[in-house]
């Protein structure tokens, strides 16, 4: 039941918000049409704009990725992730999370298979891919719009709320099947 | 610091390249992950064009002024560099409405935005401000009350129960984000030592 509503609610969210953006518009007397057009001619050249951040950081990934790299810097942290409770089959994901929201998502799909999605490590994957957020893209994206090269803190905050984020949901899932009791 | 990253991203993959004998995928990736760097961004256009037509209705309608009052004390504490009145606080405001709600694809026009915004009132146009800085914490982050995609993702696996990650998502992304929060401010106070010395 409950779960029924939170995915029909998911459905929904969307459709209704523009309904209501729509609808609303209307009776304020906003000319929507041409309010739309006027707002959507900015979206072309913010795209524009961040092509060259992103192929500069998307060629980057890919090269650390597919020289084994990757899978080393995952091999070299997984004593410390141990150390920190996080299992072994989700260290990757913790680590490629915040580098590539694809790459997560296909580990997460990974786990999904080989341990199926209500599982622990399933619910665990789901949980991480969930509630962070690729900060390396989102930091090009923001930054490259407005053409910011000087990032100061903004990524060692990223970095370091993620790595946070990890442990949260580790304690959340924890939590949430019984294994932490208060 | 960017430029650090990004050295060490190419130079740590081509020298274990030659070790593990992947140099050929390395010279592919080079190649290939340029054309998804331009993939990444043509694909935005869709969204970005369709969130800020949206916004800019909702944005002569009133709506965004009265989202922002709601949320304003908030965001006072959030983004205090900020006039309340400027045209930032509510596209900041609408981003992380966007966030919340899990409408990721609103969230990053609505962001962008904000951040055009806030470079309006940034005295050097190419070092990020420290209202910037808050607001990629809190986009990071990102608390999240329903996380479609991975609903989706985990419906499709056939999960007997797609849903059951809510609640953990949302306990775990809001210890993420007021982590964030507080070490935006962490490192904002350092930051003004730093400068205040130098």
């Amino acid at each position: 039941m409950m779960q029924q509503a939170i995915s029909a609610i998911s459905e929904w969210m969307l459709p209704l918000l523009v309904g209501v953006i729509l609808l609303h518009g209307m009776v304020k007397r906003v000319p929507i049409y041409s309010a739309f057009v006027d707002g959507a001619k900015g979206g072309f050249g913010t795209s524009v704009r961040l092509i060259p951040h992103l192929i500069a950081m998307v060629v980057a990934v890919s090269v650390f990725r597919e020289s084994g790299a990757m899978d080393l810097l995952v091999k070299c942290l997984r004593p410390i992730l141990h150390w920190l409770h996080i299992p072994a089959e989700v260290a990757p994901m913790g680590i490629l999370r915040p580098i590539s929201g694809q790459g997560s998502l296909a580990m997460m799909i990974d786990i999904f298979q080989k341990h199926g999605p209500d599982s622990w490590l399933g619910i665990l994957a789901s949980t991480m891919q969930a509630s962070s957020d690729t900060t390396l893209y989102i930091l090009t994206v923001y930054f490259g719009s407005v053409g910011i090269n000087r990032f100061r803190y903004a990524l060692k905050v990223g970095l370091l709320s993620d790595f946070i984020s990890v442990l949260a949901s580790v304690f959340a899932v924890s939590l949430f099947s019984g294994m932490i009791h208060f | 610091m960017i430029d650090f990253i990004w050295l060490t991203l190419f130079l740590s993959g081509i020298v274990i390249a030659m070790f593990t004998g992947n140099m050929s995928h390395v010279a592919n990736a080079i190649l290939k992950g340029a054309e998804s760097g331009v993939q990444l961004s043509i694909g935005l256009i869709s969204a970005i064009a369709l969130w800020l037509g949206l916004m800019n209705i909702a944005q002569q309608a009133g709506a965004v002024g009265w989202l922002s009052a709601r949320l304003r004390p908030v965001a006072r504490f959030l983004f205090p560099s900020v006039p309340p009145e400027h045209p930032a606080m509510g596209a900041i405001l609408a981003n992380m409405s966007a966030n919340l709600l899990g409408i990721g694809n609103a969230a990053t026009p609505l962001g962008l935005q904000a951040m055009r915004e806030l470079q309006t009132l940034n005295p050097d146009k190419e070092t990020a401000s420290e209202a910037m800085c808050t607001l990629l914490a809190v986009n990071t982050a990102s608390i999240t009350l329903i996380p479609t995609t991975v609903i989706a993702m985990r419906m499709q696996y056939h999960s007997a129960h797609p849903t059951a990650v809510v609640g953990t998502t949302l306990v775990a992304s809001a210890i993420g984000t007021v982590a964030a929060i507080a070490l935006d401010r962490m490192y904002r106070t350092i930051d003004r030592r730093r400068r205040g010395k130098a």
